[in-house]
C-alpha cells in the first residue's frame, strides 16, 4: 500500500481543491511536483497520468485518475471515517444527487469566471505576467448574476446543498481564496448570505491548511 | 405527481437526461419549454432552474438541474449500473470521463454545432474561423479518446457507462453536420460511437431530436 499521490503544484487551484479533501480525511498523500516551466506535463510520463497534459493527475494504488472533481469525490469515499464530516452524502438519494447539482453549478457557472479572475489579477501578476483586464471585466459582469442566484439559495440554506457543509461546497475554496486578494473581493459585500457562507467555510482546518500550499494573499 | 422533464428536444442537455430515463425504464413526461418565448426567464421556470436553462427535472417534490446531476439522480434510483456506484474505483473512471465530456469535449463540439446549425435557423452568418478552430482543437481530444479508446471498448473501462452516454447529445448533433467526417480518422472513436448509437434508449431519443434538413 503506498501513500497516495496527488502530481502537480499546491499553488494551483484544481490542485488545491484536492489537497483539501485529501486534509478533510486525513489521509496520508504527496505533492509530487510538475514543473510547466520545462514542458513536464507534455512528457509521456505525465501524459500517461493525465492524457490532457494537465494538473492534478493523482495515484492511489495501481487506481491512476484525473479531473480534481473527480479525484475528490475519490478521496471523500475511500477514505471518509466517522471523525470525517460527511461530505457526499451517499446514504441519502436527494441530499447526495444536491450536492452534485451544486457541484456542477461550481463547476460550470462559478469556476469559469472567478478561476479566471483569480488568475488573471492574482496569480500572473505574482508571477511575472500581466492579466488580461477585458476578460475580468467581462467574467466580473457575469459572476454578479451568479452570486445573485447564490445569494437566493444561502439566504434557504446555511450551505448550498442544505443545511450541511459538503463537497460543493468546499469545491469553491481555490478560486474563491485567491479572488478575495484581488480588488474586487468586496463585490461579496453585495451579496451577505454568500459573504456569510464563505467566511464560514474559511473557518475550516482543511481550507487553511490547503491555503498554507498555495501564494500568500495577505 | 410523477417525473417531469421540462426542457426542449431542440436542446444538448435535456436528452443527456431522457436517455438516462430510458435507460431504466422509467415513466416520464417532457413538459415543453420554449427557447422562443422568453418563458425560460419567466418566474415559474427560474423557480425550477435559477439559471434559466433547460432542463429543469421534477420528481414529486424534488426538483433539480444540471442535466448531468439529474442523470445521476435517475440512475441511482432505478440502480442502473451505469455509474458502477458499487465499485470505487470504476465509478471513479466513470466520473473522470463524465468530467471530460463536460470540460473538453462538448465545449468544442458546442461551437461547431451553434455555428453549422442553430445560427442558420436565427438568420445568422456561420463563423468559419470559429468553427474550423474548434475543429482542430476538436482534434487533438479527439487523439486523446482515440488512444482511450484502444485500451478499452467505452471510456471507463470494457464496460459501457453514463460516461459514453453523457456524450450523446453533442455528437448526435456534430454528426448531423458536415464535419462528421472527422470521425473517419479516429476509427476506435467511430466505432464507440456506433455502439452507443445502437442502444435502444439512444436510438428512441434520437428519433425526437431536432433533424436537420441537409
Amino acid at each position: 500500500m503506498g501513500v497516495m499521490k496527488v502530481y502537480g503544484v499546491a499553488r494551483y487551484m484544481s490542485v488545491a481543491r484536492v489537497i483539501v479533501c485529501l486534509e478533510e480525511v486525513g489521509a496520508d498523500y504527496q505533492v509530487v511536483p510538475v514543473d510547466f516551466a520545462v514542458g513536464e506535463h507534455k512528457t509521456p510520463a505525465h501524459l500517461a497520468r493525465n492524457p490532457f497534459g494537465l494538473i492534478p493527475a493523482f495515484e492511489d494504488d495501481d487506481l491512476v485518475i484525473f479531473e480534481s472533481r473527480t479525484i475528490s469525490k475519490y478521496v471523500l469515499r475511500k477514505y471518509k471515517s466517522s471523525d470525517t464530516d460527511d461530505l457526499l452524502r451517499e446514504n441519502n438519494l436527494t441530499e447526495s444527487t444536491l450536492v452534485d447539482q451544486w457541484l456542477d453549478v461550481e463547476a460550470h457557472h462559478y469556476d469559469p469566471l472567478v478561476f479566471h479572475i483569480s488568475y488573471n489579477a492574482f496569480v500572473l501578476p505574482k508571477i511575472g505576467g500581466t492579466g488580461d483586464q477585458k476578460l475580468i471585466d467581462t467574467n466580473l459582469e457575469k459572476l454578479k448574476k451568479v452570486l445573485e442566484v447564490y445569494e437566493a439559495q444561502l439566504s434557504k440554506t446555511k450551505y448550498l446543498a442544505g443545511n450541511f457543509i459538503s463537497l460543493a461546497d468546499l469545491s469553491h475554496f481555490p478560486a474563491t481564496y485567491y479572488f478575495m486578494a484581488t480588488p474586487y473581493a468586496n463585490l461579496f459585500d453585495n451579496y451577505p448570505h454568500v459573504k456569510a457562507w464563505w467566511e464560514n467555510l474559511m473557518t475550516r482546518p482543511s481550507l487553511k491548511k490547503a491555503a498554507a500550499g498555495m501564494f500568500p494573499v495577505a | 405527481m410523477g417525473v417531469k422533464v421540462y426542457g426542449s428536444t431542440k436542446s444538448t442537455n435535456v436528452p443527456r437526461v431522457l436517455v438516462c430515463l430510458e435507460e431504466v425504464g422509467a415513466e416520464y413526461e417532457m413538459v415543453p419549454v420554449d427557447y422562443d418565448t422568453g418563458e425560460l426567464k419567466s418566474p415559474a421556470h427560474l423557480a425550477r432552474n435559477p439559471f434559466g436553462q433547460i432542463p429543469a427535472f421534477q420528481d414529486d417534490d424534488l426538483v433539480l438541474f444540471e442535466s448531468r446531476a439529474i442523470s445521476r439522480y435517475i440512475l441511482r434510483k432505478y440502480k442502473s449500473d451505469l455509474l458502477r456506484e458499487d465499485n470505487l474505483k470504476e465509478a471513479a473512471l466513470v466520473n473522470v470521463w463524465v468530467d471530460v465530456e463536460y470540460g473538453q469535449y462538448n465545449g468544442l463540439a458546442g461551437a461547431i454545432t451553434y455555428n453549422v446549425i442553430v445560427k442558420p435557423m436565427l438568420g445568422q452568418a456561420i463563423d468559419q474561423q470559429v468553427v474550423d478552430a474548434n475543429l482542430e482543437k476538436l482534434k487533438k481530444v479527439l487523439e486523446v479518446y482515440e488512444a482511450r479508446l484502444l485500451q478499452c471498448k467505452y471510456l471507463a473501462g470494457d464496460f459501457i457507462s453514463f460516461a459514453d452516454l453523457s456524450h450523446f447529445p453533442s455528437t448526435y448533433y456534430l454528426m448531423s453536420t458536415q464535419y462528421k467526417s472527422v470521425l473517419d480518422s479516429y476509427p476506435h472513436v467511430k466505432a464507440w460511437w456506433e455502439a452507443i448509437m445502437a442502444r435502444p434508449s439512444v436510438k428512441k431519443i434520437a428519433e425526437i431530436m431536432y433533424k436537420r434538413e441537409l
